[in-house]
């Protein structure tokens, strides 16, 4: 098979998971900005790490032969300290430029918070002004069916965003159609207890718009699974799909999406 | 969406589930054994149980521990979220 990982944290993961990957099929991996697992102390931090993703991780992935794109951001989880974010969103526009970039990504809302919120309001500004793609974070567990609503709400209501451009991702079964029925790209999330499994994700394929759905890992420093997008490809054909369904699903829906960033290409 | 063979649901889920069920089931005397049944999470868990009863049960299961609630927060005072809503209205 031959898929896309359109989510995933690999300046958190060894050498051995790009060489897992690479022989599962996988043809391009999309890695956006996220936290670290602890604070930044400064815009210097993400500075360093904005140059990372867009240099060093690319040159890792490229000794697998995978190309690797990025996203950037602050991530909402350090969006509580307004000077910091306006900081490091100041910084972006000089990375926009590298060849790697697909837009403007993680953002979205962690806490459901009045900071997070003007933080992602920047953001998206700052992505209709560049003409960016954007990759949004919804919440956790318990503040994921508000917090998806205030990020759907806020972004529908800026004219300058094409839905058509937008990928809402973590979604599950209380948060998919509220994403679909606006327009915007939903994105299922493959992760150990806290997201999907490969079994729920499948169901809400097959209850949602599946043009508009991608599965990722987004695997990272935590507990997860770098293959469980292939591993959830074997589910669909135990399911009884088949490969031209599959190659749709996981390869096809999330060039679609990603093509419209002149940035990325993609060897089949 | 759907597959060209569909397959039987319950042939293909039931032990995974099955084996599922049991540790809910063994999670839950535990607690009661340890005299936790107080807490918020666990009453959350109980009360997301009577969504089993409904259709859709994965969906009302997840807003059953869901904030419902429509209004940004002041500030973010943790990172983390514990899966249940602490301040539920009981």
């Amino acid at each position: 098979m031959r898929y896309i990982e359109p989510h995933a944290h690999m300046v958190s993961r060894t050498t051995d998971d790009y060489l897992a990957m690479v022989t599962a099929g996988c043809k391009a991996v999309c890695e956006p900005a996220f936290w670290a697992g602890f604070d930044r102390s400064s815009a210097h931090g993400f500075y360093d790490y904005f140059c990372q993703l867009t240099d060093y991780e690319p040159k890792r992935a490229a000794k697998f032969g995978l190309p690797h794109f990025s996203w950037l951001c602050i991530n909402p989880k350090e969006a509580e300290d307004l000077k910091l974010a306006d900081e490091v969103i100041a910084l972006i526009p000089e990375f926009l430029g590298r060849d790697n970039v697909l837009g403007i990504g993680e953002i979205g809302l962690n806490k459901n918070s009045r900071n997070e919120m003007t933080v992602l309001e920047k953001h998206v500004n700052l992505a209709a002004e560049n003409d960016q793609l954007i990759l949004v974070h919804t919440p956790h567990l318990e503040d994921k069916f508000k917090g998806t609503k205030l990020i759907v709400d806020m972004i529908k209501s800026d004219s300058r965003i094409d839905p058509g451009k937008v990928l809402i991702d973590h979604v599950e079964e209380h948060t998919a159609k509220y994403v679909m029925d606006a327009g915007f790209w939903g994105g299922l999330t493959l992760y150990p207890e806290s997201k999907c499994t490969s079994a729920r994700a499948i169901d809400i394929l097959e209850s949602c718009e599946a043009e508009r759905l991608w599965m990722n890992s987004a695997c990272d420093w935590g507990v997860s699974v770098p293959l469980a997008v292939p591993y959830a490809a074997q589910e669909m054909r135990r399911r009884g799909y088949d490969d031209e369904t599959i190659d749709k699903v996981f390869f096809k829906n999330p060039v679609k999406f990603l093509s419209q960033c002149a940035n990325f290409t993609v060897r089949g | 969406m759907k597959p060209n063979e569909k397959q039987n649901s319950v042939e293909l889920y039931f032990m995974e589930v099955r084996a599922k069920l049991i540790d809910i089931a063994a999670f839950m005397d535990r607690v009661e054994r340890d005299g936790l049944t107080e807490d918020f999470r666990y009453q959350a868990f109980k009360e997301a149980m009577d969504a089993l009863d409904s259709d859709d049960r994965a969906e009302n299961v997840l807003l059953s521990l869901s904030d419902r609630t429509s209004e940004l927060i002041p500030a973010a005072t943790t990172k983390a979220a514990c899966g249940a809503w602490p301040d539920k209205p009981q």
